[in-house]
């Protein structure tokens, strides 16, 4: 990934920071800077969310992409966010009996790196909620 | 006016060795290592984590422990010698994910294992002299010990924060006073460019560590007129469990003192966070009124010594964010090869 583009994100990665629609009070991840439903009657604006959400769906990858192939096994899920969103994220920890439907909470991980001597990109990651 | 810690965080990562998988490995007599160590089983960081991420969670934990803007900070100062990058500052990453303003200085500390408590230093004059409201200070390490190098017996992952204020209604512990002993011993050191530290063997001992922890501790209970006696708990830093007991002993401090900042048993050596971890321990448990002694020790080599009085406003931490007790609760153990592969042991 350019490391602009990372740059550019990195708030929203970092700290769960996407948009809200004042005028449908639908919320966002990826942010969105204009509102699907509303159009140009929306109302957006930045929104962070909590970092609580449960697992909609998942699956264990064992054949991953060059850049993830040191993480194999891991669990990449679709996680529905309590505010609304849902995202793909990794579950990380090894959890062993992971179950649709489990509570999640967001941490702060390495998301990859450009090689040896790139730059290192960080975002969030989520964990089971005990 | 008081200085003193508003929060504290700490964050360990969930994964463990166990000193008979390692002793396993390379010959080595486990009851022999755990025996002299005093350590059982140390803290492995996942594949994911690196400094950057520990010193993010401890911090993120120390603010919603205190219940704190973090708008309000104005200096962050990471203290590691194990930083993902040689150029490009951990602290900004930290301001960035803990949603700190830009309007804030920030850099990078280094001293071996006391670098996270260099970092309290300046953030007390910071705030002392009110050039900042609050100052975050984080010592944090994925520390490194070759393969079958005393070192690796105990070489941890983990970290802690502490904001630094001076305002009385938050203040949780006023620092009462603090001071230092440093002079050039060389009993430890990592080159440029190379993976893993050298150190002296035995000479890290009685010229290293318990001659700046004695001299830096005896420093600040002579300022302060008291004795080990005053003092409810002790925190010594902690390479391994032998020598922060040895150093408590010949200062006076029992081992019920120093007992509940002793976290290196199921932790192992955290390096810049091992006092400040070891600190965080004991405010767990503290109870206002409560007097602590800590003294960190870096290699190279120097000692920050603190006198710590808890207050009544400890009563007022967020109860939810976890205790050091929990954070080493629920481990995950690993075999000696996904252990190499944590750590980056194995090359391709």
């Amino acid at each position: 990934m350019p490391v602009p583009r990372f740059w550019r994100e990195q708030k929203g990665r970092y700290n769960l920071i996407g948009t809200y629609c004042k005028k449908c009070g639908k919320h966002f991840y990826p942010a969105r800077s204009i509102c699907p439903f509303c159009r140009r009657s929306g109302e957006i604006e930045d929104f962070q969310f909590k970092g609580k959400g449960e697992i909609v769906t998942y699956s264990v990858i064992h054949a991953s992409s060059e850049d993830f192939d040191h993480l194999t096994p891991y669990i990449l899920a679709i996680v529905k966010l309590d505010e609304g969103p849902c995202i793909t994220t990794q579950i990380v920890d090894e959890p062993t009996d992971i179950k649709i439907g489990d509570r999640v909470k967001a941490v702060f991980r390495r998301l990859g790196s450009d090689g040896k001597a790139g730059i290192i990109y960080y975002g969030t990651k989520f964990v089971i909620d005990n | 006016m008081k200085i003193g810690i508003v929060s504290y965080g700490a964050y360990i990562p969930r994964y463990r060795i166990k000193v008979e998988e390692i002793a396993k490995v390379w010959n080595g007599d486990p009851s022999a290592l755990k025996g002299g160590l005093k350590v059982f089983e140390k803290s492995v960081p996942a594949l994911d984590e690196d400094v950057v991420t520990i010193a993010v969670e401890a911090s993120r934990n120390a603010i919603e422990r205190g219940n704190l803007d973090a708008k309000r900070i104005g200096a962050i100062y990471t203290g590691s010698e194990s930083h993902p990058y040689a150029v490009k500052p951990t602290s900004t990453i930290v301001a960035e994910a803990v949603g700190a303003t830009s309007d804030m200085t920030a850099a990078d500390f280094e001293f071996a294992c006391k670098a996270g408590t260099a970092a309290v230093q300046v953030c007390m004059g910071l705030v002392g002299s009110k050039m900042i409201d609050l100052g975050l200070a984080i010592g944090a390490d994925v520390s490194q010990g070759a393969p079958n190098d005393a070192l690796e017996y105990t070489a941890a992952a983990g970290g802690a924060a502490m904001i630094i204020g001076r305002n009385e209604d938050e203040i949780i512990a006023e620092i009462e006073c603090t001071s230092s002993y440093t002079t050039d011993t060389p009993d430890f050191w990592r080159r440029e460019g190379q993976p893993y530290p050298r150190h002296g063997g035995r000479f890290t001992g009685d010229p290293g560590y318990f001659k700046h922890v004695t001299n830096g501790a005896n420093s600040l209970l002579k300022k302060l007129g008291k004795t080990a006696k005053d003092y409810d708990y002790a925190v010594f830093h902690q390479p391994n469990g032998k020598f922060p007991e040895r150093v408590a002993k010949s200062l006076g401090f029992t081992q019920e003192q120093i007992e509940p900042g002793l976290a290196v048993t199921n932790l192992g050596n955290t390096y810049s966070g091992a006092s400040l971890i070891g600190l965080s321990a004991t405010l767990d448990i503290a109870e206002p009124g409560d007097r602590i002694f800590v003294t960190s020790y870096g290699s190279g080599s120097g000692s920050d010594a603190f006198s710590i009085k808890v207050t009544e406003n400890i009563k007022k931490c967020a109860k939810d964010v976890p205790t050091v007790e929990k954070l080493l609760s629920n481990p995950i153990y690993l075999d000696y090869g996904k252990y190499a592969h944590h750590k980056g042991k194995i090359k391709f």
